[in-house]
């Protein structure tokens, strides 16, 4: 059993993972890889929460910790595994900028989310405190990997990612959101990559291909 | 004592009532969805309620404008909430409620029997939108706080849009509504921020804080401008005037009527409101401002409708026209308010009053009868009318008296409210500053250079579309009006008549008015034979006297004719002038009429003309008249708007993962912004 005490340091061993996991996801190409890197960040976010919950004594947290599990780590892998092998887009997902400089990027934007996080953290009161800043930097990698991505489904990954960042920052900076909201953003995720699988087997049709770039000529002229 | 409370007490009730039918119209709109495309329904049942309503509106105003009663102030459980919608009658209110029952009662009677099935929108529709329009001008008029006032200022821009796009399949059409709708909103911006101004750091937006807020010159100044760009805009103003031309002609006649006799009072209710009641007319250059841009208004309008050759167009210029002069009235109002010489200020404004009154009626009227016209020959360019006279009877006399009225020959009257403008031109000598007293006498002089335009203008009018013969074959099957449309004319011609010859109604509706805004009233013992607005020596205008004179003469010379001429009428062929017959293209046409005009002012158009040679086989002679305000003002402005639009366009790269970069960074920027 784990003690009090080692909690704090085992959260940022946590953290670190998550961090480490999205540097991983800015790397790598082929989306199937992606989707298992997705679902790790689901469990340590479950194992995070637990922790938090355990040692704040919070059981909402259970509540949602449960959530997490269900809806991230089995539930959408699970849909984004049999929509690819629906669509058969277990191709490579190429990146727009070469990968040492996406690296360097986002290294840039780590450093940049831990200065951000400073004031606050001092500020803060709860045990996760240290861990802001990693959350804050993983929704930002999220944002850079939707930004260096073409295809729709590394898209969506990359909003899913980005809604973890923003899950595990709720947590520690104040014990997480209230149960409504949670639920509500919960059941959001699950309407949205509804839709948003809906949309891929559209855009396929319409272009022959998931790749955005035909969506460039959209634009009013 | 009991008594005395129940007698006195009853008008007490005139706002809730009031209230009752608005709320009363908004319902007969929704009635018409019941059966939407029954027009015996929605026409001949719904609209006589509406006109119904007016009439109970205009007699609750009137009763209490009459009993002098204190405002009513009444809070309604509606609104936002902390934030209810407060109304207020009072004097100022209850006139232009008056106007708005009187001349409506007229329309909204018309109305039942013009509009017909199959053109435009789904006659429900049309009722409903209409309705609406009519609910929200009155709630324009009651409201007490900036809140109500720019929801229903907004609700009367929105239904009067989708009424002037009734017709909507025509480009033209929605073109007219578009420019409509785009000047409507840039006036309600500069009323908005005008009454943004005049919270005066309370952020209290209830007209009672506005008043007796203490404002610093500059943001009084700040506000009255705004207040004048925004109402002026949705008045008619030059140069905010541009979509009046346009979307009159493009509404049903019935709408027109409305927009131009009703809404257009709106706004000069609104200018009045802020200037003599919430800002309390401070400085004399207000005064100038508006007396400079109304005379502008007034000649200009004038001089356009002289050269117009669509009957609809002609009436919006002339609506520009009146407009122009009830600024004048209301400027030379808060030039003597200013100047502390409060009885002439109560008789410049008892002017604009009382014009404003009179443009209702009549203007209402001859945009009916334009409707009737057009439905009885499908034809709007004056270059196809004539003659009509002899096919439709009824229109044409009724037409006349508003005609009469319009171009301000007395008894009728336009007369009495001109005349009264006049006069307090005349008193602007007395004023304390030098250079004004040099300036007002050349805006005498527009005034009256823009009465004799507006009366050749309606010489126009009316002689090109009822008299001479007619210019077109199929014109001798056009048939008159039905009587739900004489009905509606009749009314408003009899209110001309009748303010005419008893201009004394109109000014003790204005007296209540005048009273209350500036604590003084024109001639308060004046008989029923005589109006004299400062002292019988001075200057006098009797009404009645008048009309018994005219009839005596008439009568005379008619009964004189009778006898010595009896019986020694030899009929025969005219000397023709060695033209063995005579056709209606040998008459004067609306161009050639205006033609004169159209040299004397050539510098206020730009005309672009195609003459044809002598030798051409069928001539063809074509002149378009522009608007010099138009490419000097508005294509500009489009032009930059263009422009900058083409700018931000650049952002549109149709990349995803650019306008994802865009949104990046933006969280980046606000990041750093917050910490």
């Amino acid at each position: 059993m784990v003690t009090r005490a080692s909690i704090g340091p085992l959260l940022n061993v946590l953290a670190s993972g998550l961090l480490l996991i999205s540097f991983a996801m800015l790397s790598r190409r082929r989306t199937q890889r992606l989707i298992i890197l997705f679902a790790w960040q689901g469990a340590i976010l479950f194992l995070s929460t637990c922790l938090v919950a355990y040692s704040s004594g919070l059981t909402e947290l259970y509540y949602s910790a449960a959530l997490t599990l269900i809806l991230k780590v089995i539930l959408l892998p699970w849909i984004l595994h049999r929509l690819i092998s629906k669509l058969g887009a277990q191709w490579d997902s190429e990146t727009l900028v070469n990968i040492p400089t996406t690296m360097l990027v986002g290294l840039v934007l780590v450093i940049f989310a831990f200065g951000l996080t400073q004031p606050i953290s001092t500020l803060a009161t709860t045990i996760t405190r240290h861990t802001l800043g990693m959350a804050l930097a993983v929704i930002l990698l999220a944002f850079l990997m939707m930004i260096t991505r073409r295809k729709a489904l590394t898209q969506v990954i990359g909003f899913l990612a980005m809604e973890n960042g923003l899950f595990f920052a709720a947590t520690s900076a104040t014990y997480g959101m209230p149960m409504v909201i949670e639920l509500g953003i919960a059941l959001d995720l699950l309407v949205g990559v509804f839709i948003l699988g809906i949309f891929f087997f559209q855009i396929r049709e319409q272009f022959d291909s998931l790749d955005l770039h035909h969506l460039e000529a959209l634009k009013e002229d | 004592m009991n008594v005395h409370f129940l007698i006195s007490g009853w008008p007490g009730h005139a706002l809730p009532s009031l209230l009752l039918i608005i709320a009363a119209w908004v319902v007969i709109g929704l009635a018409g969805l019941l059966r939407p495309h029954s027009l015996r329904f929605v026409a001949h049942l719904l609209f006589p309620l509406g006109a119904l309503g007016c009439l109970c509106v205009a007699l609750l105003a009137g009763t209490f404008l009459v009993s002098g009663h204190e405002p009513e102030v009444l809070v309604l459980p509606l609104g936002l909430p902390d934030l209810p919608f407060h109304t207020r009658l009072d004097a100022l209110s209850g006139f232009f409620l008056l106007l708005l029952g009187l001349a409506g009662a007229g329309i909204s009677t018309f109305a039942a029997g013009y509009f017909r099935s199959g053109e435009g929108t789904a006659p429900a529709l049309l009722g409903l939108q209409y309705h609406v329009f009519l609910a929200s001008m009155a709630v324009v008029i009651l409201a007490d706080d900036a809140y109500l006032f720019m929801v229903a200022w907004e609700t009367m821009a929105l239904s009067s849009y989708f009424l002037v796009t009734s017709q909507h399949r025509i480009p033209d059409i929605r073109r007219a509504g578009f420019l409509y709708l785009i000047m409507a909103h840039v006036g309600a911006i500069c009323i908005l921020l005008s009454f943004g101004v005049m919270q005066g750091g309370s952020w209290q937006f209830t007209f009672d804080a506005m008043r007796g807020a203490s404002l610093a010159p500059v943001w009084a100044t700040t506000a009255i401008v705004l207040a004048l760009l925004g109402f002026g805009a949705k008045a008619g103003l030059v140069p905010m005037h541009v979509w009046l031309p346009e979307a009159h002609p493009a509404a049903p006649s019935p709408v027109s009527a409305m927009m131009s006799g009703l809404m257009l009072k709106t706004a000069i209710y609104g200018m009045l409101r802020i200037s003599f009641d919430l800002l309390h007319v401070r400085y004399w250059q207000w005064g100038v401002l508006m007396l400079a841009l109304g005379l502008f208004s007034a000649l200009f309008g004038a001089i356009f409708a002289a050269v117009q050759t669509d009957m609809k167009r002609l009436l919006a210029y002339s609506s520009i026209e009146n407009v122009g002069l009830i600024f004048t009235g209301i400027g030379l109002a808060a030039l003597f308010e200013a100047s502390n010489m409060r009885l002439f200020a109560a008789l410049a404004l008892t002017a604009a009053l009382v014009h404003a009154l009179n443009h209702a009626l009549f203007k209402s009227l001859l945009f009916l009868a334009t409707g009737s016209v057009l439905h009885a020959t499908k034809q709007r360019s004056l270059g196809k009318l004539g003659g009509l006279i002899r096919r439709m009877p009824w229109v044409a006399t009724l037409a006349l008296i508003g005609t009469l009225s319009i171009a301000g020959l007395p008894p009728l009257n336009g007369f009495v409210s001109e005349w009264l403008l006049l006069q307090s031109f005349l008193f602007t000598p007395q004023l304390p500053h030098a250079f004004i007293n040099m300036l007002v006498p050349l805006g005498a002089a527009a005034l009256a250079l823009t009465a004799a335009l507006a009366a050749y203008v309606m010489v126009k009018f009316y002689g090109v579309i009822f008299l001479g013969q007619p210019r077109e074959a199929s014109l001798v099957e056009a048939h008159d009006a039905n009587w739900l449309e004489r009905l509606g004319l009749g009314w408003l011609a009899l209110g001309c008549v009748l303010i005419g010859i008893l201009p004394q109604l109109a000014l003790k509706a204005a007296g209540a008015v005048t009273g209350k805004l500036l604590s003084e009233t024109i001639s308060p013992g004046f008989s029923i034979w005589l109006i004299a607005p400062v002292t019988p020596e001075h200057a006098s205008y009797s009404a009645l006297i008048f009309l018994a004179g005219i009839t005596a003469v008439i009568g005379i010379a008619f009964v004189l004719v009778r006898i010595l001429a009896h019986g020694r009428i030899r009929r025969t062929a005219a000397w023709d002038c060695g033209y063995p017959w005579q056709t209606s293209r040998m008459q004067d046409t609306a161009e050639g009429f205006g033609q004169p005009i159209r040299h004397i002012f050539g510098t206020f158009f730009r005309m672009e003309r195609h003459l044809p040679s002598p030798s051409d086989k069928s001539p063809h002679y074509r002149i378009h008249i522009e608007d010099k305000l138009w490419r000097a003002i508005y294509l500009p402005i489009g032009r930059g708007v263009q422009r900058l639009a083409d700018v931000v366009s650049v952002l549109q790269g149709g990349r995803l993962s650019i306008y994802l970069l865009y949104s990046f960074l933006t969280l980046l920027g606000l990041l750093v912004f917050v910490l």
